[in-house]
């Protein structure tokens, strides 16, 4: 179980999770449930496969997963924030839209009911060979992951000097606890919310487009829970940037393992529930302590 | 002292939907004074601030701050021209510090994105030190107390460079100590050349504190006066509109058989943490036993565990010699137990029905609200209608909705209901918690009245004087025990708050410890010195 190949594969399991997960923290510490970060998943990684398909450029694909996670993200930005729907309901609506547009497009573009042809795969990142041993061993620990894997992890570093270090990152948690006290200050809660949703959009499209471009393909419904473990990820590491990191790459590993032991003498059913049951299990244990923003879910 | 106003407001007009909140107010604060706005709920006076902090926009009117016109503003625009508001409900993050509190939506900055938390600090250490306010930054607003939150809204304004300081019934909230020490502080920041609004109901504070006072009236301006030159009583008739009984005369009590006896009481919280610890005490028919203490020092837990809504860990309660403890709400009500609720809109009223059906709601399973299992309006209605017609209660519409009743009508019609069902004890929390004078006046001589006619009355509240006025004996609860018990009438509103801070009997152990015995000594026939703590 502590092979190599699957620490390995758990980094890579991870990444998707964690910029779902810091998405959420940006969307729920300035108030908004995102519930959807599931569809916004789902929606960023069919945009990244679409453009990568007709550009042959997985890095203009992961920008359109960026863009297409915004556009969806907005979508529940203005029906929480300015119609002050439930944020639930629209987080809800916002996932089952994702799931049945994109088997839809899959189908009108590429005529297939399950999944895209093949695409191209970030290539990645190292020194050029040519620098020799030197080169080939730096390469060889660190150049065999995926660009948007080390992303997403200076993505958790930035994220938590964000929050914590600047104004905007004050004004974001000001305002998911006490959007009254922000608004009396002379600060515009919309546009806090605002941000952070369409953030959340953002990193959680990144999120998708690594799921794709990392198996080289679109295939329908792919985000397959992921949006919701990040979720309990982000709740497990108390909406902290470095504390959901840790709970990612946990859950990362659940399924990594699960990964490993399919084949083996248990029953896959078994296998396929570790990543769920461990979410499970480790929001019963944290949950009593996890204290959410106080004004989440409310509209202002 | 500048020549012009500090704040002219010239016409202010404001319409809701049902009602004209401000009807052509003018209101001129002079520069550098203490000028206090006093009326009742629902006069115009937490409108007026909102429009000019530019919360909310005015129909109509000029505002002028120092002379600059402010128009269609927003808060920022007012917080630009000078002006602070330090609002009623503390505008704090609880979650976050005292020093990123005050430096929000403007940080100081090191290269430009970081908050320069150094800065923030020593900013916040300057202003605390120059008022005596003794804040440290670095400690989260969940720890402090309601007295130092406010003084971490003072600081937030000063911060941010205001001279025209707005306070929205600064004072509801805090101990009299804590009332004490804000006018030091109010007095010291006229003196360093600030101007202040002062907005409150309680008209002691008015002539103890205020330079001139505007006085507002159904959304109308009823008279501008010196604080010097005028009278409680005077004010009071201004505010009402007609003379007001500012004390209540009261009988000596007769006190009768013990109706209520809780013996060694004890409740835990949610997190395990005790919220009761071994109160013991007694009230007999006929006399009214009040409880004082800062809020949150577990006399909502007593309350709710003698009508039945939180259960109790350990110890009993006697009703008449019944044990009722951790018997349901339904039967406690059923064996004569009335409950005035602390928060009238979550536990009294259900703000969605008629006045008729929120009279009939606890009885309206038995005669003559039900029969056969169905309810019968008629009855109800009627009934609703002899009541308000008893206790003036407005709208006189049986079928008015319980939300679009004021806060006074809506504490008339609890107090309404409560006593109609004749009850040996009557459980009163907060029961006149931002209601006007006139309500006031009658929740009081109702509370006593019940009293008269024979029923033991716990009155749980805040405001000290309430208590003064209307206990025969009062408990102090702090920490979730009694630490103190006194006569009425043999204790000043200073000496209550002392123990209100869990200051008095000399450090908190030694005053737990004696806390069951004092609630037990303090019977009515003491006299005298106060039996405290050791």
């Amino acid at each position: 179980m502590f092979e190599l190949v699957v620490l390995d594969s758990a980094l890579r399991m991870a990444t998707p999770l964690i910029f779902a997960a810091l998405g959420g923290i940006f969307s729920e510490r300035s108030g908004v449930i995102n519930i959807a970060l599931e569809g916004i998943l789902l929606t960023g990684a069919f945009a990244s496969v679409v453009v990568t398909y007709y550009t042959g450029d997985p890095w203009a694909g992961a920008f359109a997963g960026v863009f297409a996670g915004m556009l969806i993200s907005l979508i529940h930005a203005i029906v929480s924030i300015v119609f002050r729907a439930d944020q639930i309901v629209s987080g809800v609506a916002i996932n089952l839209l994702a799931m049945g547009a994109t088997q839809f497009l899959t189908w009108i573009i590429w005529g297939s009911s399950a999944n895209s042809p093949p695409v191209q795969g970030m290539a990645h990142w190292g020194l050029p060979e040519s620098w020799g041993a030197i080169a080939r061993g730096v390469n060889a620990v660190i150049g065999h992951y995926p660009p948007l894997v080390y992303i997403a992890l200076a993505s958790v570093v930035v994220a938590q000097v964000v929050l914590f270090r600047t104004p905007f990152g004050l004004r974001l948690r000001a305002t998911g606890e006490h959007p009254e006290a922000v608004d009396t200050l002379g600060v515009s809660v919309v546009r806090m919310r605002f941000s952070g949703v369409l953030l959340s959009g953002a990193l959680a499209g990144l999120g998708g487009a690594f799921l794709a471009l990392n198996t080289h393909q679109f295939v329908k419904n792919m985000s397959a829970g992921r949006g919701y473990i990040a979720l309990a990820a982000m709740i497990f590491g108390k909406w902290n940037p470095i504390g959901a990191l840790g709970a990612c790459l946990l859950f990362g590993y659940a399924e990594a393992v699960q990964m490993g032991l399919q084949g083996r003498d248990v029953p896959t059913q078994f296998v396929q529930m570790i990543p769920y049951v461990l979410t499970m299990v480790a929001l019963v244990g944290v949950i009593g302590r996890a204290r959410p923003p106080a004004a989440i879910g409310k509209p202002y | 002292m500048a020549g012009g106003p500090a704040i002219e407001m010239r016409g202010i007009t404001k319409r809701y939907p049902r009602v004209v909140a401000n009807d052509r107010v003018d209101l001129e604060v002079a520069d550098g004074e203490i000028h206090a706005i006093v009326g009742e709920n629902g006069a115009g006076k937490s409108t007026l601030m909102k429009v000019l902090y530019g919360l909310t926009p005015a129909d109509a009117g000029v505002i002028r701050l120092k002379g600059k016109k402010l128009e269609k503003h927003r808060p920022a625009d007012a917080i630009r021209a000078g002006l602070g508001m330090v609002h009623q409900h503390f505008m704090l993050v609880d979650t976050l510090t005292v020093a990123e509190n005050v430096i929000l939506g403007e940080e100081p900055r090191r290269n430009g994105v970081l908050i320069d938390a150094a800065a923030a600090r020593e900013r916040v250490e300057s202003l605390s030190a120059e008022y005596g306010f003794e804040l440290d930054p670095a400690e989260y607003i969940e720890n402090l107390s309601v007295g130092l939150e406010q003084r971490v809204e003072i600081v937030k304004v000063l911060y941010r460079g205001a001279d025209v300081l707005i306070l929205d019934e600064p004072t509801g909230v805090l101990t009299p100590q804590e009332v004490k020490e804000l006018f030091v502080i109010l007095r010291a920041l006229r003196n360093s050349g600030r101007t202040i609004v002062f907005i409150t109901h309680k008209l002691d504070e008015v002539i103890e504190l205020a330079d001139r006072v505007t006085v507002m009236r159904d959304g109308r301006v009823a008279g501008v006066v010196e604080a010097s030159a005028t009278t409680k009583e005077e004010l009071a008739r201004m505010m009402v509109g007609r003379d007001v009984l500012l004390r209540v005369s009261k009988d000596v009590a007769a006190p009768g058989p013990t109706v209520l006896e809780v013996a060694g009481l004890t409740a835990v919280g949610r997190k395990g943490r005790e919220v009761l610890s071994g109160i013991d005490f007694e009230i007999r028919a006929g006399e009214v036993l009040g409880i004082a203490g800062v809020q949150g020092n577990g006399q909502t837990e007593l309350v709710e565990v003698i009508t039945g809504l939180r259960k109790a860990a350990g110890g009993r309660v006697f009703l008449n010699a019944t044990d009722i403890t951790n018997r349901s709400p339904r039967q406690i009500r059923d064996l004569g137990v009335a409950h005035v609720p602390e928060d009238r809109q979550a536990r009294g009223l259900v703000l969605g029905f008629t006045i008729a059906e929120n009279i009939a709601l606890g009885r309206h399973h038995r005669e003559p609200y039900s029969r056969h299992g169905h309810l019968r309006l008629d009855a109800m209605r009627e009934h609703a209608a002899e009541l308000i017609d008893e206790n003036d209660l407005k709208p006189r519409d049986p079928d008015a909705e319980a939300r679009h009743l004021s806060g006074g009508n809506q504490q008339k019609l609890i107090v309404a209901r409560e006593f109609d069902c004749e009850p040996s004890l009557l459980v009163a929390s907060q029961p006149t918690r931002g209601v006007d004078i006139g309500a006031i006046e009658f929740v009081h001589q109702s509370l006593l009245g019940m009293r008269d006619a024979g029923a033991a009355v716990l009155l749980v509240s805040a405001e000290l004087s309430e208590i003064m006025t209307l206990a025969d004996r009062i408990i102090v609860m702090y920490g979730g025990r009694i630490v103190a018990a006194f006569d009425g009438g043999s204790v000043s509103e200073e000496e209550l708050g002392v123990f209100m801070t869990g200051a008095g009997g000399g450090g908190g152990a030694g005053a737990g410890e004696g806390a069951g015995e004092a609630g037990r000594a303090g019977t009515p026939d003491g006299t005298g010195a106060p039996e405290a703590m050791h």
